[in-house]
């Protein structure tokens, strides 16, 4: 029976670190410790959850069934814990130098961690509501921890108002799902969902419609976006950064296991939700991040459009485009979180104006810096040598085999669009000359060095990621 | 080429690459190291490309030849076994288009090494656009075809932006964008082939093996023709190339006009033309016609320019007219004739963007009535000049002439009024080069540009291997004429003798 509970041993070291964290910073006084050492206590706790989520690598139902650990899962919690861990490697400085109190920051960001893995590992309804409520509620308060400004707090209520309504229409959604299949467990569900008699049709389609916009809203897709903006812009950089990432990940982690399992049965009533979804999120976002002057709302409604080319799996929902969607997702991690850091080591040692002139001639300061953010903006636009080109060739190509090449051709045109505003950036570091008169500034050498891993990973996604996608087709297998 | 030669075109492929990577190692400050080594590299890459134009083997009956393949992805998903190979093989037209961006290449960077601006950052940005050209030249398998093509697209919005000259920026965000643009027709026109062919494979030897559905032929087409039309600046969609060039720094255009599009004529032949044979000979009279109305539109557009480069810019729209042209023709004689064309036309105008630039760099004015009587000055310069232009409108025993003529009896075998047409564009190309000749070279000299010199020594010797080729290609065509013949008729079906 205990053996049992050595399967959740990963996030009993996550939930162990956050606790000690918090102890720690709540008595910090008494026992002398200084503010330095939250971040490498959490770093280590992320790394070795990642390295302990490497034991579980079968299949088992635990919890009296509400909560599997398989391939899927193990997935999720080392993709998790690895951007847990580099994104505090990598933005330790920024940390310690903007925000409010470290120790609960970095309590929350464990916080938020455990709960997205509780969502995505979690097999009946309510637990996954649990999980993400655990991360919804982190991450609200992270927000707001920047020292003396108002737009984190402002970002932070405007995202708690939002993100609330949104976790509420998920729920009524999910309720009127469990009325039309009378069951909170994912397996009961999709037996009783695939009996005809049982199911009431009207009910389930309401659920339908309501869960998909709850889940449009935490995914931040169109039209259930506005608050990213707002949020990305007024949060801490690295919460950006795990909002664009982790954030999106633990979702679209959920929605494999809940579409490909309890909803499967009823495809053909949310196939065009999320079609729709998918569409509107990849036109809009694109084109609105055109207009953007301020870096991360341009990031932001880049991710906005990103998300969109993921749910493109979906509609042609199969072990294939399962897995090459999970391939993308990693890849579109990868990236992400390399751009992000990159931000977040820019505004370390600069003011945090969030213009994209701010990066005007990086390259003549910073090359490796420069060299890093291009390439992670040309690998979003999914240009060649750089995983977004590699990762979305084959999501295309799994796509276009389940007879949806009018929806690929729309992504890869938008794809376009987006080179257009990433090219901005890339403008600013290359073709300017510098016209500040700014003393000579460098990055931590843990932010270099994250910043190293992380243009390794995607150049190896972009040229070579058939490893990665084995991992990815293993994942998913469980789910069929 | 034997099966070992297959490993060469692997190495043509890896050499920029591997100097890119030495050059980023190299500190910004050891100038004459970076000469040095960006000198042994382009020379490597000329004489290789040498030894794989040489040795193309005419007893071979197998359309590619020198087959070397790597498998890269393997079952994964819908990809089947090896559907996804690092594959290289050359036939003669790859052959002649791989020793043009040898010539190319070497030219181009000879007269870089007067650039003092990030030398390094430069060379290592043009050694990643030659290798994507290379690849692309000798890649088999239509995944890694696409990427190295999009590598050769990518470098240049830098090249431009940061090397280039009067309005760069516009210049290269249009050029980029319009590129990247015409490719998304090209990712999805591979797309619909892959899932058509039911094969799970991007392996192209495999794939012009299927026998597709005409219908499906005659809609692809069109994608891989426009796609692979925007790089080559076909009519209407070579808006990006006159800013373009007009912008780019000396070596870029000379690449970009002298090879570049050359890859978008390519991509026609080896995507459309081997893949697709009926919707290619479907589609041949349109591409003739954009072809002629590209060919008129360029050379009366560089009829009214006074800017140098831009002159030279719509003068390349025109010759490029006269590759589609060919390649409508849908002939062997055409086609022949397309190929030479990329050849003549890629020797011939990376000599007029070296010139232009040896100017330029000295005078910094490209406005043709600015000049006059040059030729007292910069006799040297003036000979090479006349040399490209006399190339350029066609006179016998320079490269243009045998490729123009095979055109041009191509398109009178099957449309005699568009062949007229072909001629009367020759003759306003001879026109507005002529009278560009009289204004700048002739007449009294304009004591204004005392100050100007003759080339340099290293302009010279770059503008030496391209008249060289110009002479060689003009006097002696049996060397490529043999092997593109026998490539087309091997590897392209159902071509009209």
């Amino acid at each position: 029976m205990i053996s049992k509970y050595l399967y959740l041993l990963p996030e009993i070291i996550l939930l162990t670190t956050g606790l000690l964290v918090l102890f720690l910073d709540a008595f910090s006084k008494e026992l002398d410790v200084g503010r330095r050492i939250f971040g490498p206590l959490t770093i280590f706790g992320a790394l070795s959850a990642g390295l302990v989520s490497l034991l579980f690598l079968g299949e088992e139902k635990i919890l009296f069934n509400i909560y599997s650990v398989d391939n899927l899962t193990s997935y999720f919690r080392i993709l998790l814990c690895g951007i847990l861990f580099l994104l505090v490697l990598g933005t330790q400085e920024y940390n310690e130098k903007r925000i409010q109190h470290v120790g609960e920051y970095y309590f929350l960001l464990l916080a938020a961690t455990l709960g997205g893995i509780v969502m995505v590992a979690g097999v009946e309804l309510l637990t996954i509501y649990v999980g993400l409520e655990l991360l919804s509620f982190s991450l609200y308060v992270a927000t707001s921890s920047l020292i003396n400004d108002k737009k984190s707090g402002e970002a932070s209520l405007k995202y708690v108002l939002i993100g609330g309504v949104g976790s509420a229409i998920l729920l009524y959604g999910l309720s009127m799902i469990y009325g039309a299949s009378q069951s909170t467990f994912y397996e009961v569900i999709q037996v009783n969902l695939a009996n005809p008699e049982i199911i009431n049709l009207e009910l389930l389609i309401l659920g339908l419609i309501f869960f998909f916009a709850g889940i449009g809203f935490k995914l931040s897709a169109v039209p259930f976006h506005m608050w990213a903006p707002d949020v990305y812009e007024g949060a801490p950089t690295p919460i950006t950064a795990f909002l664009s990432t982790s954030s999106k990940a633990i979702v679209i982690g959920f929605l494999f296991r809940f579409l490909a399992g309890p909803l499967l049965p009823v495809m053909e009533y949310w196939q065009w939700l999320i079609l729709t979804l998918s569409v509107l999120t990849m036109i809009a976002g694109n084109l609105i991040a055109i207009q953007q002057s301020n870096i991360k709302r341009m990031l932001a409604y880049s991710s906005v459009g990103q998300i969109g080319y993921i749910l493109m799996a979906f509609p042609s929902l199969s072990s294939e485009t399962l897995s090459a969607a999970l391939f993308h997702l990693t890849g579109y991690l990868v990236t992400n979180l390399l751009i992000f850091i990159v931000v977040a080591l820019f505004y370390t040692k600069h003011d945090e104006t969030q213009m994209i002139d701010d990066f005007r001639a990086l390259s003549d300061r910073q090359p490796f810096l420069a060299l890093a953010l291009s390439a992670g903006l040309f690998s979003l636009a999914g240009m060649p040598l750089f995983a977004g080109f590699f990762t979305k060739f084959i999501l295309f190509q799994s796509v276009v085999q389940n007879g949806y090449l009018w929806l690929v051709v729309i992504a890869v045109t938008m794809s376009t669009v987006s080179l257009y505003y990433y090219l901005q950036v890339i403008k600013q570091m290359y073709l300017y000359d510098d016209d500040k008169e700014d003393s000579k500034w460098s990055p931590s050498l843990s932010g270099i060095f994250t910043t190293g891993i992380l243009f390794f990973f995607m150049i190896f996604l972009g040229i070579y990621g058939t490893p990665f996608y084995a991992f990815a087709e293993k994942a998913t297998m469980i789910l069929f | 080429m034997t099966e070992n030669d297959g490993l060469i075109l692997i190495t043509l492929f890896c050499l920029p690459l591997l100097s890119a990577i030495l050059l980023m190692l190299i500190p910004s400050k050891e100038r004459s190291l970076i000469i040095g080594l960006t000198g042994i590299a382009s020379s490597l890459m000329f004489i290789v490309s040498i030894y794989v134009f040489l040795s193309y083997d005419f007893n071979s009956t197998a359309q590619y030849q020198g087959i070397f393949s790597l498998s890269w992805v393997s079952d994964i998903g819908f990809i089947a076994k090896d559907g996804i190979q690092l594959k290289v093989g050359i036939d003669g037209i790859a052959a002649s288009m791989i020793l043009l961006t040898g010539i190319v290449i070497l030219a181009g960077t000879i007269v870089s090494w007067k650039i003092q601006y990030k030398i390094k950052d430069f060379f290592i940005l043009l050694y990643i656009l030659v290798a994507g050209v290379f690849g692309t030249f000798a890649m088999l398998d239509l995944f890694f075809w696409f990427l190295l093509y999009e590598t050769a697209v990518l470098p240049m919005y830098l090249l431009i932006g940061v090397w280039g000259s009067t309005r760069k920026q516009y210049g290269a965000m249009k050029l980029m964008m319009m590129l990247v643009a015409g490719s998304i027709l090209i990712f999805a026109a591979i797309f619909m082939i892959f899932a058509e062919s039911q094969l799970g494979t991007f392996d192209m030897q495999a794939l012009s093996s299927v026998q597709f559905d005409r219908n499906f032929q005659i809609l692809v087409f069109p994608l891989i023709a426009i796609g692979c039309g925007t790089l080559g600046a076909m009519f209407p969609f070579h808006a990006w190339s006159p800013d373009g060039h007009a912008s780019a720094p000396t070596a870029v255009s000379m690449l970009h006009a002298g090879v570049l599009m050359k890859l978008g004529a390519f991509g026609i032949i080896r995507l459309g033309f081997q893949l697709l044979p009926e919707g290619g000979q479907y589609w041949g009279p349109g591409l003739m016609t954009l072809g002629i109305v590209a060919a008129l539109y360029g050379a009366i557009s560089a009829l009214k320019q006074t800017d140098l480069k831009l002159m030279t810019g719509f003068s390349s729209i025109s010759h490029m007219g006269y590759v589609f042209l060919g390649l409508g023709t849908y002939s062997l004689i055409g086609i022949s004739g397309a190929v030479l064309q990329m050849f003549a036309h890629g020797v011939m105008t990376a000599l007029f963007f070296l010139l232009i630039g040896a100017m330029y760099d000295q005078s910094h004015n490209r406005e043709i009535p600015n000049f006059s009587g040059l030729a007292a000055k910069m006799p040297i310069w003036s000979i090479f000049f006349v040399i490209a232009g006399l190339a350029s409108l066609g006179l016998p025993g320079l490269s243009g002439f045998v490729a123009e003529l095979h055109i041009f009896i191509g398109t009178f075998q099957s449309y005699p009024i568009i062949g007229g047409l072909a001629v009367l564009t020759a003759a306003i190309t001879a026109t507005y080069l002529l009278r560009m000749f009289s204004t700048m070279f002739f007449g009294e000299f304009n004591e204004k540009w005392n100050q100007l010199n003759d080339m340099n020594y290293l302009e010279k010797a770059g503008a030496l291997i391209l008249a060289a080729s110009i002479l060689f290609l003009g006097l002696w065509p049996s060397p490529w004429m043999n092997r593109i013949a026998d490539s087309i008729q091997l590897g392209i079906p159902g071509v009209l003798m």
